[in-house]
């Protein structure tokens, strides 16, 4: 290896231009100085004096309340943004919740990542829609805490009582003797203040909301659209390489041999070496790392690379195989027994009717748009890390074990990242830039190509459902079976987000109900995606029950409410669990909005479809038109939703407009298939995305209520392939039972 | 190995010793140090990368360097009017609350500004025509319309018609 001197790195530190933002040295700061005041969990009331950190510069003019709110005598506030943002609009929506309680006026609001600690911060990760959600109460506490401290700075500075103050646009006042006072002067005296009891603080109503629910443009937003840095690829360390790494392209294979002193002589590679790894998929496995002095000469070194792989333990799943087997295995019998009420049996001998159908969804890739990245620097036993990770608790706890160190000793920062959909709950890249890095002795950044990205993700399991359900007299359902075919893990249980709850709708409206599961083998990565388990079950279950009620010659929207029943919580006590009064809301919502029931022109029709997941109710209608060579025209999707009170309503229809267009884009046109282990998609020719000339209108209506507000970055997304394909159906007559839709002819 | 000199928003940079093969791309984030050009995919099909040379839109993953020289270089950085004074796209950008995950952003505001530097008043199929080779993988689709007509609207000086707000 052509060694890197210190006087390359300085030169390096150089030549980097004044426009990159030296993260390092800003996030050291402020991580060395949070960490300081840790310990013991929530500390309060501690005021941190760092002149040379841009964050805490002139921190003697600065209350900090608490590890989310700094109040500065300059009239600004920092709230800190403890989750990683990945697109879902946490970095605003969260700060929003503080600002509300501690009445800040929006305009004089600084919103700074917090570092990663999550003995202070609690969870810090991003999936499951679970950020705002998990935050709610401490967020709300902690700017609430901290109006009051700066009331009661103020109360004792005008000798009143602080039940006669009242706050509003980041100031107190005290109308009876008209008086008012702005944070800012208050800040230096509320440092001073106990830091009140958070349990018995008052929290607002929201009828007194004044800032929640109203449409905020996102806080990166002046960033993002003048190309400041803030992404995980734009992380620049002094002295840094650059680096990329090739494994096989069948999970599970190994390095035999390759042409490593080929590869070292090109142009601007410095060294090239294999790494054996631990064989985890979600940490390191084996493969060949490149470092070069750019981006460019890393990458294309690569594809110069040859490789000689031992695939001894490769895979070598097939997905046209698979697909054989689930059919085999759907006329062969039942599978394993998930959940057996009533008399099944029974109730099909005795039905009126009864029907039958066979649903199949693919594997699919997350495809962020932003391909995996991570710098590192590990050195002296400590490694430092900046990288887009949706969990960089547990991207810490992986590096420590891989390079077999404290988790102490690893710094994650986290750095905006530009797309998760669930791909970046593993940490795989991050693991491998650590070791990257250990082994070359400098900071290295590590790209990940288009292609590797495609070909290295924990894909959205594919699955099968071979569905039945029995019709009465009456048109109602008597009875519903469900067997689900999937694939299992090493565990003997299905692969991750393979894996259906014996529960699942609709069998819990129902005496007479069986799910029944097989599991297929499968050595292939796999993993949460978007909505997990829901993005794949919606698609097979509301479209069946579309065609029962079809069968049954009843109106869907009603065939649904009839189910739901009365108006109840399915688990008492868990305010996350279905609510069937939410639940038919919602339906009857979209219903409205979208003319449901309307007669239509030829080759036109309305789908309807609802699904309930992450805590959120979602009913969403599709209004399409189907041309004689199947070609669809997308009129309109209409979504009516319940995750409790919006807290932005710009980003809550975003995400919801985001995730139908996700949905529509997946339904039609994407797939990856797999043969001989290998992926046969590569780039987005292969994998395309929906574009703009085919995004359709998605009007988005919201129910609000007073319920614990619940994430936005999923439940969207189930009905929407469901409702396109009941939709298609009443447009068509065709029922579509596989995805995607272009295997089938369908084009937009 | 060519050292050669681009002409980035108009400042002047020397470039040693790159591979002849270089994209611009690499040149611009790597070189350069200007990071808001993005990678998506190297291979022209997702626009992230997109950037002006003499004022038209190309994916700079898919164009060398060389072939740069001589040309103007604009970048996301490059199209504010200053550092108070944005492009009315940006502009346009934040008030819609256009971006999710933001990463392929810049990259649709530079083919949307290539676009009205042109016509200040595009169809809906002019918008399609324009920006179809920009992904967005959040699906920002809507906004993005939006926005274009907004500034658009602005730029023509004409304020009707912008699509309502946010
Ligand atoms: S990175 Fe250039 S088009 Fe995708
Ligand atoms: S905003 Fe995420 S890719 Fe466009």
């Amino acid at each position: 290896m052509n060694q890197t001197t210190a006087q390359d790195i300085i030169n390096e530190m150089e030549n980097i231009s004044a426009g990159v933002l030296d993260l390092r040295v800003v996030d050291r700061r402020t991580f060395l100085k949070l960490t300081g005041i840790t310990g013991t969990g929530l500390v309060l009331g501690y005021t941190i004096r760092d002149a040379a950190s841009p964050v805490y510069a002139a921190a003697d003019n600065q209350f900090t309340a608490n590890e989310f709110v700094r109040v500065a005598t300059d009239g600004k506030i920092y709230l800190y943004s403890k989750n990683p943002e990945v697109g879902q609009g946490i970095k605003t929506a969260v700060p929003m919740v503080i600002a509300e309680e501690l009445d800040a006026d929006w305009a004089d609001v600084i919103v700074e990542q917090a570092p990663i600690n999550e003995e202070l911060y609690g969870r810090q990760s991003a999936g499951g829609s679970r950020s705002l959600t998990t935050a709610w109460d401490q967020v709300r506490k902690a700017g609430a805490s901290a109006r009051a401290m700066l009331i009661s700075a103020a109360a004792k500075e005008w000798g009143v009582p602080a039940s006669e103050c009242r706050t509003e646009a980041s100031s107190v006042f005290h109308d009876a003797s008209n008086r008012r006072a702005g944070y800012a002067s208050l800040a230096m005296k509320a440092a001073e203040e106990p830091v009140p009891d958070l349990d018995s603080l008052p929290l607002k109503k929201r009828s007194e909301y004044k800032l929640l629910g109203k449409r905020i443009t996102g806080v990166d937003n002046r960033k993002i659209v003048t190309g400041q840095p803030l992404f995980g690829i734009d992380a620049v360390v002094p002295g840094m390489r650059y680096a990329s790494y090739l494994k096989c392209p069948a999970a599970g294979g190994s390095v035999r041999s390759a042409n490593l002193d080929e590869i070292k002589a090109l142009p601007g590679v410095e060294d090239a070496f294999v790494i054996e790894g631990n064989n985890e998929p979600t940490e390191l496995m084996p493969g060949i790392a490149i470092i070069a002095n750019s981006t460019w000469a890393a990458i294309s070194a690569k594809d110069k690379l040859k490789v000689d792989w031992d695939e001894t333990h490769a895979t070598r799943a097939s997905w046209s195989d698979a697909q054989k087997n689930a059919k085999d295995a759907a006329s062969k019998g039942q599978g394993e027994m998930l959940h057996d009420i009533g008399n099944v049996d029974e109730k099909f001998a005795e039905a009126e009717k009864s029907f039958e159908a066979y649903y199949e969804y693919p594997f699919l890739s997350h495809a962020p748009l932003e391909p995996q990245n991570t710098t590192a620097w590990v050195h002296d036993g400590k490694a430092e890390i900046w990288s887009p990770t949706q969990r960089p608790a547990q991207g810490a706890a992986s590096v420590a074990g891989i390079l077999g160190i404290d988790e102490k000793d690893v710094e994650v920062h986290q750095l905006r990242v530009g797309g998760g959909f669930g791909r970046r709950l593993m940490n795989d890249y991050m693991c491998e830039a650590a070791a990257i890095s250990e082994r070359a002795g400098v900071p290295v950044k590590l790209q990940w190509t288009r292609e590797d990205d495609m070909a290295h993700d924990f894909y959205r399991v594919g699955g099968f459902h071979a569905l039945k359900g029995a019709i009465d007299k009456e048109g109602k359902l008597s009875a519903w079976q469900d067997h689900f075919i999937t694939f299992m893990g090493p565990n003997k249980k299905p692969v991750s987000g393979g894996d259906m709850r014996a529960s699942e709708f609709p069998v819990d409206f129902f005496p007479n109900t069986r799910v029944t599961q097989t599991m297929l083998p499968l050595r292939v990565p796999t993993g949460p995606w978007r909505s997990p388990r829901s993005c794949g079950i919606a698609f097979a279950v509301q479209s069946f029950i579309s065609e029962l009620a079809l069968e049954a010659g009843r109106d869907h929207v009603e065939f649904l409410l009839e189910m739901l029943g009365e108006p109840r919580w399915l688990e008492e006590g868990n305010i996350d669990a279905m609510n069937t009064g939410r639940a038919a809301r919602v339906i009857k919502l979209a219903a409205e909005k979208a003319g449901w029931g309307k007669s239509m022109e030829k080759g036109r029709g309305l789908g309807l479809a609802f699904h309930f997941s992450h805590a959120g109710h979602f009913a969403e209608v599709a209004d399409i038109s189907v041309d004689d060579n199947k070609k669809l025209t997308i009129n309109k999707i209409t979504v009516a939703g319940d995750v409790g009170p919006i807290i932005n309503l710009s980003g809550a229809e975003n995400q919801c407009q985001g995730a139908v267009i996700d949905a529509l884009s997946t339904t039609l046109g994407l797939q990856v298939s797999i043969e001989n282990g290998r992926i046969q998609e590569t780039n987005f020719h292969q994998y395309p995305i929906l574009r703009m000339d085919k995004a359709p209108d998605v009007a988005v209506h919201f129910i609000e209520s007073d319920a614990r507000p619940t994430g936005l970055g999923e439940p969207a997304l189930p009905p929407a392939a469901p409702a396109i394909c009941n939709a298609i159906y009443a447009a068509s007559g065709i029922r579509v039972r596989e995805l995607p839709l272009t295997r089938h002819g369908f084009s937009v | 190995m060519p050292d050669i000199q681009l002409e980035v928003n108009g400042r002047n940079y020397d470039i040693k010793d790159i591979a002849a093969d270089t994209p611009l791309l690499w040149v611009i984030r790597d070189h350069v140090g200007l990071v808001g050009t993005k990678y998506g995919c190297g291979g022209g099909y997702c626009g992230a990368c997109t950037v002006h040379l003499d004022g038209n839109p190309v994916r700079s993953c898919s164009v060398l360097a060389t072939s740069a020289v001589g040309k103007k270089v604009t970048t996301i950085e490059g199209v504010a009017v200053d550092d108070n004074v944005l492009h009315p796209l940006q502009e346009a950008w934040i008030e819609h609350d256009v971006p999710q995950c933001g990463y392929c952003q810049a990259g649709q505001i530079m083919s949307a500004a290539a676009l009205l530097s042109k016509n200040t008043n595009p169809t809906d199929s002019d918008i399609d025509a324009a920006m179809s080779g920009n992904l967005c993988r959040c699906a920002t689709y809507i906004r993005i319309r939006r926005a274009i007509r907004t500034a658009a609207a602005k730029i023509s000086g004409n304020t009707m018609g912008t699509g309502g707000s946010v």
